[in-house]
């Protein structure tokens, strides 16, 4: 059976692509045929943060138009295997986005086989974030624990619930799990920064893990290889520990807690 | 955290941003997702009824749901023209007919 997972948030900059590459990667890693859709039509970037950019042909809008045919547009993942990604189009418009071309792809993905279809979704709340959606068995939602991020993702919740096929039809609604990205535990033992139980309370929804906040993401994208194949990282192990989470096992949450330090170093800084 | 840091312990702002979130998500949760989305078409529509009877300013309508518990209230709040006098040059004003679904 496969499963459409959309990566939301509302709120632009908070890890969306970054979350898409890394989850999408992991659960390839693990056996699934998995597959990456970029929605963000106009301003693409799955593409450089998996490293495939030179590789781009036709995207998601020329097999929507019938320009091309989707195995011609799928890029297959030269490190991991049973990973793919679709790219979205540079140069269309949103509007080439309707609810009946994106159905008939995902359509087509399913009777390839493909375990894991993984959407991309853009920033906002237009059409290429309810496309990204609409068709949606399960949704990660991406927040920053910052307020702007946070009120977004709330907004974005009312629209899982209320915009999506799932919803339309009555049926049963989109299980939505939450992401914290760029998580800092030094900053929120300060009471600088919204601590996850904060957050929590606040949306309300299934917890999936803390990314803590890292270089590592920049230096992963520099190199355009998903951070989670970079083992050594916090950000890798905690992507790692996400994607079993997500795939139902359970594993103890991690970098949510200050790292202990020694006593010198507490008091000279 | 340095030595010094220990003794300046600042307002902690997460709690602030804690408090804030609160209330815009509480508040935003009541209209966004619970007030039904045909308020500003019945606005307009009624809006146009008494525009074609009255003066009216177009700021002068308010269509607004409230919630008491388990009771929903519509409040419609309509500021007549000055003296209440019907208009005189009333156009010639086509009422949708409201929508079947």
């Amino acid at each position: 059976m496969s499963k459409i997972v959309v990566i939301t948030s509302g709120k632009g900059g908070v890890g969306k692509t970054t979350t898409s590459a890394n989850i999408a990667t992991g659960i390839a890693l693990l056996g699934h045929k998995t597959i990456a859709i970029d929605f963000d039509v106009g301003l693409r970037n799955l593409d450089l943060v998996m490293g495939c950019e030179r590789r781009v042909v036709y995207d998601l809008i020329n097999v929507i138009k019938g320009e091309a045919k989707l195995q011609q547009a799928i890029i297959r993942d030269k490190r991991v295997e049973n990973l793919y990604m679709l790219p979205a189009s540079q140069t269309r418009d949103k509007d080439a986005l309707d609810p009946e071309g994106v159905g008939r792809v995902l359509e087509q993905l399913k009777e390839m086989g493909f375990d894991y279809i993984i959407c991309d979704s853009p920033a906002g709340i237009e059409r290429g974030a309810q496309m990204a959606m609409y068709f949606a068995d399960e949704a990660i939602v991406v927040t920053n624990p910052e307020v702007s991020s946070v009120r977004d993702s709330d907004r974005v919740l009312g629209l899982l619930n209320a915009k999506t096929s799932r919803a339309e039809a009555g049926g049963e609604p989109i299980k939505t799990h939450l992401l914290l990205t760029r998580y800092s535990p030094a900053e929120v033992e300060r009471g600088e920064m919204l601590s996850v139980g904060d957050v929590l309370e606040l949306l309300g929804i299934p917890f999936l893990g803390v990314i803590p906040e890292s270089k590592a993401v920049i230096q992963a994208s520099n190199k355009g290889a998903p951070v989670i194949l970079d083992e050594m990282t916090d950000v890798s192990q905690a992507y790692i520990d996400v994607v079993y989470r997500f795939l139902g096992q359970e594993r103890p949450h991690r970098f949510i807690e200050i790292e202990k330090r020694g006593f010198l170093k507490r008091i000279f800084g | 955290m340095g030595l010094l840091d220990y003794f300046k312990r600042k307002a902690p702002s997460a709690a602030i941003a804690k408090d804030r979130l609160s209330i815009i998500v509480a508040r935003e949760r009541g209209t966004s997702r619970n007030t039904p989305d045909y308020l500003p078409q019945l606005q307009q529509e009624l809006l146009q009824v008494i525009a074609k009877y009255e003066l009216i300013d177009l700021d002068q309508v308010s269509v607004n749901v409230d919630r008491n518990g388990g009771c929903e209230v519509l409040e419609l709040n309509i500021v007549l023209g000055e003296n209440g006098k019907p208009k005189s040059d009333a156009p010639k004003l086509t009422v949708a007919p409201a929508a079947s679904s």
